[in-house]
């Protein structure tokens, strides 16, 4: 190499080796963060030497709150911390709180809350996905699969009065019965969303830039994947089948005929793919529920636990004092403690009650699948680029209301 | 397994070590001390037959003033927290809870992140809310609340209409100044 000749009396700048890295913020209100969580990169370049994250943000005191109201009125709470699929988490509640006092729901009310579980499990995915393809650049997706959630809402809006925060299940069934005509609109929902999905699906998993921007991007291994505890599509993506609705089958999951999609390689591309083929199946458990919905009551036959009709209220004096203990004493369980789980859209969700026999909960824990999710995340950010953080974390589907609760 | 069997098995392999065993709700756990802790879910993971190879989560639980009646004999606990691990197999899809019996929060219970690296932050999560000290673990700090806050909300002692003061309070928006003028 040619030393550059330097006029007389000065010296050659030494060329230095040592390079300094820099820590950038990311959140806690940032666009990608799709919530409130706080990151922190050590940067080397564009490359993350380190990773740190911070949560709490979005942090209300769900279980301190659960513990000072009866057992109904945790219900709209709990749809409250996940906003994605809020009538999952209510069912869940209700499912565990019955549970707790040994009753069952009727049939025809299992079959109403897979219908609207697998609907807020569609629902989910159409924000996981449709939000990280924004984030990835890809805004036509978004509005595809905004379409598809939108004809869900309208359907809870139809089933509740509310789109999102539908306060739909009750312990020991659901509060009203399907409105009609609605089972058709149903069908046409999802005749409608199959052509949606598979169009964005061939829109992506072709798509040369997405390709780049997921494929084996942050990676994770089935040893990593146990080890953090991580459940639902972000397990099942790195090769390993774990899904309750098969294994420990719950509101008659096992009457319906349906595949649990694995991928193998556990990286932000097989995340994403992997919500698609979920999506396939919902679909497919949502039509076979409807074929098989059976007749029969919505509400479990028990004065402890329901409130009674209405117009027996006004005109019979049992009913007006049932109506007025239950709401004023509530539903009482017995002693006892309970750790109740449903498979939610992002993996297993626990509730963990215990009772100590009064209407109130002495204790309710929640296991979010979130939080063991992202409690892996900076591990995972180790050696990627600034601009993986944005897919790596659309992926794994933090719902910051349910991680911080 | 049933969870009734991996009772029998716990109390064939550690006799008196286990204080209490219960079943409600159809679940079965088993209560233990703190200093058992480790050897305890470390059989529950490598024993060929049982294999709880994740730990599912990990909640306390604050029993002061529980059964505060005085109906129930039984229901007087001689120590205030207990901390519950809720494990899962992932080869044989099978449950079970163990529970840590902590007399206050002056003992420390053993973390651990060194086995399931999930432990990190829900361990965080019960020293928060509890106060409770886990030892080993890498990083004991506020997960939920933040550094500043005083005491640990999920205490039954802690009064849930509780107000916490900002250390710096957020009073500059407003100024004196014509500052839009």
């Amino acid at each position: 190499m040619n030393t550059p000749k330097l006029p007389a009396g000065v010296e050659p700048v030494a060329q230095s080796e040592v390079t300094e890295t820099l820590v950038v913020n990311i959140g806690p209100s940032h666009p990608i963060t799709h919530g409130t969580l706080r990151l922190q990169l050590e940067l080397d370049g564009e490359t993350i030497l380190r990773a740190g994250a911070e949560i709490g943000y979005l942090h209300r005191g769900y279980e301190k709150q659960s513990e000072t109201v009866f057992y109904n009125m945790v219900v709209p709470y709990a749809e409250r911390m996940n906003y994605c699929s809020t009538i999952h988490n209510a069912s869940a509640w209700c499912y565990a709180v019955e549970q707790l006092m040994g009753i069952e729901a009727p049939a025809r009310a299992q079959a109403i809350r897979v219908i609207t579980s697998e609907m807020a499990r569609i629902t989910d995915h159409c924000v996981c996905l449709g939000a990280n393809m924004v984030d990835l650049g890809a805004l036509t997706n978004f509005w595809y699969l905004n379409n598809v959630r939108e004809k869900m809402l309208f359907l809870f809006q139809e089933l509740s009065g509310a789109r999102m925060m539908t306060n739909y299940p009750r312990i020991g069934g659901v509060v009203q019965d399907l409105p009609d005509g609605w089972i058709t609109k149903l069908r046409q929902a999802m005749e409608d969303m199959q052509g949606l999905v598979g169009d964005v699906k061939s829109l992506v998993s072709n798509n040369r830039i997405f390709i780049d921007r997921t494929q084996g991007v942050c990676p994770t291994t089935k040893e990593r994947a146990l080890n953090f505890g991580w459940t639902g599509p972000c397990l099942r993506s790195t090769g390993l089948s774990m899904d309750l609705r098969k294994d420990q089958p719950y509101w008659g999951y096992e009457r319906y005929d349906f595949k649990v999609p694995v991928y193998q390689n556990g990286d932000t591309m097989d995340r994403l793919l992997i919500r698609f083929d979920e999506m396939e199946e919902s679909r497919k458990i949502i039509l076979q529920a409807l074929d098989k919905l059976p007749d029969g009551p919505h509400l479990v036959d028990d004065h402890l636990v329901v409130l009674p009709e209405k117009d027996k209220v006004y005109n019979q004096m049992e009913a007006l004092i049932n109506h007025f203990k239950l709401v004023m004493h509530g539903v009482r369980p017995p002693k006892g403690e309970i750790y109740s789980f449903t498979e939610s859209p992002n993996g297993e969700l626990g509730f963990y009650i215990i009772s100590d026999g009064s209407p109130r909960a002495w204790r309710v824990r929640v296991r979010p699948p979130c939080f063991a999710n992202y409690s892996a995340f900076p591990q995972m950010l180790q050696g990627a680029m600034v601009a993986d953080v944005a897919a790596a974390l659309g992926s794994i589907n933090i719902i910051a209301g349910e991680l911080d609760r | 397994m049933d969870q009734s069997q991996i009772t029998d098995r716990l109390k064939a392999r550690f006799g008196e070590r286990i204080l209490s065993t219960y079943a409600l709700c159809g679940q079965e756990a088993v209560t233990i001390l703190p200093a058992d802790l480790v050897e305890v879910l470390t059989f529950l993971r490598d024993e060929p037959e049982l294999r709880f190879n994740m730990l599912m989560d990990v909640g306390g639980v604050d029993y002061l003033g529980y059964g505060g009646d005085g109906e129930d004999e039984d229901e007087v606990r001689s120590h205030r927290f207990e901390i519950a691990y809720q494990m899962f197999s992932y080869d044989l899809r099978h449950r079970y809870r163990v529970k840590v019996a902590v007399k206050d929060d002056s003992v420390e219970v053993p973390s651990l992140w060194e086995i399931w690296r999930g432990a990190n932050w829900m361990e965080r999560e019960v020293y928060d809310m509890f106060g409770i000290r886990f030892t080993g673990h890498p990083n004991l700090r506020r997960i939920l609340n933040h550094d500043d806050f005083v005491g640990h909300p999920l205490r039954k002692d802690y009064p849930i209409t509780k107000r916490q003061k900002l250390s710096r309070p957020i009073d500059h928006l407003l100024t004196d100044k014509q500052e839009w003028a």
